[in-house]
């Protein structure tokens, strides 16, 4: 339909002719770039004036207590929730307020949510293989077959996130961690460019703890790795710079030794917690 | 693994060939015990059962498209008997076409019923029937069409679970009771009957008859390849993810209404085809295959053969079926209590059906196939 419409169009080239741009435009560093955003709910102002810019190829941790916006944050970004005012723009061609959820998300930003869920009944595998970038219409997936590429794609992804030897298992029988991992292959099928992670080790036993810090950071550089965490520990063996959030603004930002020495942030996040401890 | 193309593969699996030897063996044993075997012989199948047997075939192919639906796609449909006798009576107005003026009344074109209603013209819908390969398509496309626009409706406004059982219980309950009305033109509560050729053999012959029994069992093996071809490809897999996250198929990009509409309408057509092998074996269609209860005791062969494997469809509708046939003959009463009795025993004994039994051989032994080339894979 659209083009046959671009065909009845006579004041610019058919749509189809144009060339496809790259998709993500990073030449000016930011892949990831908020400004003045604020919205609110009734009143309440979940996000204030926030500004953060994500450089290409970063892993940043995002930490602050309950109600500091971090998941409002992410809604913004993935299209859930639409801002009062403020910009944000992905690359420095993609204006993501302009763009709804499915756009956005084939766009190349992807997101796991805090509680995993995978395919059960299917292999880890064919999680991968469903979760996989393709064709996504009837008959293309009904006659669609494995080839080497698809293969190699899919065994390069469990490699990373380290479930190789469970390819052929029921994702059913994996553990909660081995499940966070699956997912996260699943949203790196989809090769995106920036990845959001909302709370990545609730509920994980320190071996998985550290074997989701290592896919992290390992991750960083080929992808934009953005997490939400509230495990200190967490944050401390795989942040390079730290964002604290408070009542929708950016309280303070830089290493996790410059953030945590920060009087402020003491106060509002990590004084609670130490108060909490003892 | 899966670089076949995608109607061949369920060549390639053990289950699936398994079955269409044992079919393939029961079809022909059942041939050669009516042909070969004298009459009075204690091996001897008579006409009578051949015929019962081509009959629970039709049943089974309609088993296998519930359990599609039920199994893979996680839509328990209440309705499906609505599918099947739609297929069922697109042949039983071929067949009554076929009658000809050979009826009571001896009109040349219109069947008893109409020249008994003092109608002087056929219906519109009824033109073309006198037509084989038009009424044939019909069986396929009119189940079709009812499950396309229905499902369309059902599944764009994201109806599921149970509500979407209860709306396709209400469609063959509404259908039952029009198909009642005379003036809907399918011969009311008495439905069509008195047929006498098909394609121009005599229905009442023992040759027609196995050769009805023949085509339902070719009918089944095709029914159950298709299917097991949609499940093992990678829209399959989309069904069974949709089955049990549905949200989480969505925003992977996948237009999950339209895999629900495309196997509903699938299953539909099976259902249809069913009904149409169906009909010509018992000689008549009437509305009280529409009923609601019917629907639900197809639910319950394929909860008894075992969910979601296929050919536990087919076990569970020839075991419940030749089951009926034998406590209803010996004690016609008890019928429903022993339905209800071996219910409740395989739910709380086998919860996966018969075929729970048998598969948990085969998955030992895939299990074990697994983890080797995995380990090969990973060497």
């Amino acid at each position: 339909m659209s083009i046959l419409r671009s065909l009845a169009s006579r004041d610019r080239v058919f749509d189809f002719l144009v060339p496809v741009e790259s998709p993500v435009d990073v030449r000016h560093g930011p892949i990831l770039y908020l400004e003045d955003v604020t919205v609110s709910f009734d009143g309440f102002k979940a996000i204030n004036d926030l500004n953060l810019t994500i450089d290409d190829g970063e892993l940043r941790c995002i930490i602050g207590p309950n109600g500091a916006g971090k998941t409002t944050m992410m809604d913004i970004i993935t299209g859930k929730t639409r801002p009062d005012s403020g910009k944000v723009w992905f690359g420095s061609r993609h204006d993501l307020l302009a763009m709804n959820e499915p756009q956005i998300a084939s766009l190349g930003i992807g997101r796991k949510f805090q509680k995993p869920t995978v395919f059960e009944a299917l292999t880890v595998f064919e999680n991968l293989e469903l979760a996989m970038a393709a064709d996504k219409r009837i008959l293309p997936t009904l006659t669609a077959r494995m080839n080497g590429e698809i293969r190699d794609r899919i065994d390069e992804v469990l490699k990373t996130i380290g479930l190789a030897e469970l390819r052929v298992r029921q994702a059913g029988i994996l553990s909660h961690g081995q499940k966070q991992w699956l997912e996260i292959g699943m949203l790196l099928m989809q090769r995106p460019r920036l990845l959001l992670v909302d709370e990545p080790v609730a509920g994980m036993t320190e071996q998985e703890m550290e074997r989701t810090a290592e896919l992290l950071t390992g991750l960083a550089g080929k992808q934009s790795v953005v997490v939400v965490e509230h495990d200190m520990g967490f944050v401390r063996s795989i942040a390079r710079k730290v964002t604290v959030l408070h009542q929708g603004s950016v309280l303070a930002e830089g290493s996790m030794d410059q953030v945590s020495s920060d009087p402020r942030v003491v106060e509002v996040y990590l004084g609670a917690e130490a108060e909490e401890e003892v | 693994m899966q670089s076949r193309s995608w109607l061949m593969r369920p060549f390639g699996e053990r289950s699936t060939l398994i079955f269409l030897a044992v079919l393939l063996a029961a079809m022909a044993l059942v041939t050669l015990m009516h042909l070969a075997v004298p009459p009075g012989h204690s091996l001897h199948v008579s006409a009578y059962t051949v015929n019962l047997f081509g009959k629970y075939l039709s049943y089974a192919l309609l088993a296998v498209a519930v359990d599609l639906v039920w199994g893979y796609l996680g839509i328990l449909s209440l309705g499906h008997g609505a599918f099947f006798a739609m297929g069922g009576y697109a042949m039983g107005m071929y067949l009554m076409r076929q009658i000809g003026d050979r009826g009571v009344y001896g009109h040349p074109v219109l069947p008893d019923f109409m020249v008994f209603l003092n109608w002087d013209s056929l219906p519109w819908y009824w033109h073309g029937f006198d037509m084989a390969g038009f009424a044939f398509l019909m069986v396929l496309l009119a189940p079709g069409a009812l499950a396309l626009i229905f499902g369309f409706l059902a599944f764009r406004s994201r109806v599921t679970g149970v509500y979407l059982s209860i709306i396709t219980q209400a469609l063959t309950f509404a259908l039952m009771l029009a198909f009642f009305r005379n003036e809907m033109g399918f011969g009311g509560n008495n439905g069509l009957t008195d047929f006498r050729e098909i394609l121009g053999f005599n229905l009442r012959s023992s040759e027609t008859r196995l050769g009805l029994f023949l085509a339902s069992g070719v009918a089944l093996a095709v029914g159950y390849l298709l299917c097991r071809a949609i499940v093992t490809s990678k829209l399959g897999r989309v069904c069974v993810a949709t089955r049990d996250a549905e949200a989480r198929t969505r925003f992977l990009g996948y237009r999950v209404e339209r895999f629900q509409l495309f196997v509903f309408v699938v299953s539909a057509m099976l259902a249809g085809l069913a009904g149409a092998l169906y009909v010509p074996q018992v000689g008549i269609i009437n509305p009280s295959e529409f009923s609601p209860l019917f629907s639900i005791e197809i639910v319950l062969w394929v909860a008894l053969g075992g969910r979601a494997t296929l050919y536990g469809a087919v076990i569970g509708a020839i075991l419940v079926n030749y089951a009926k046939t034998v406590f209803t003959g010996v004690m016609p009463d008890a019928w429903l209590f022993a339905l209800g009795g071996l219910f409740v025993l395989v739910t709380v004994f086998l919860p996966r059906g018969v075929a729970g039994l048998l598969s948990l051989r085969l998955r030992r032994r895939r299990d074990a196939d697994a983890s080797f080339s995995a380990k090969e894979a990973s060497a």
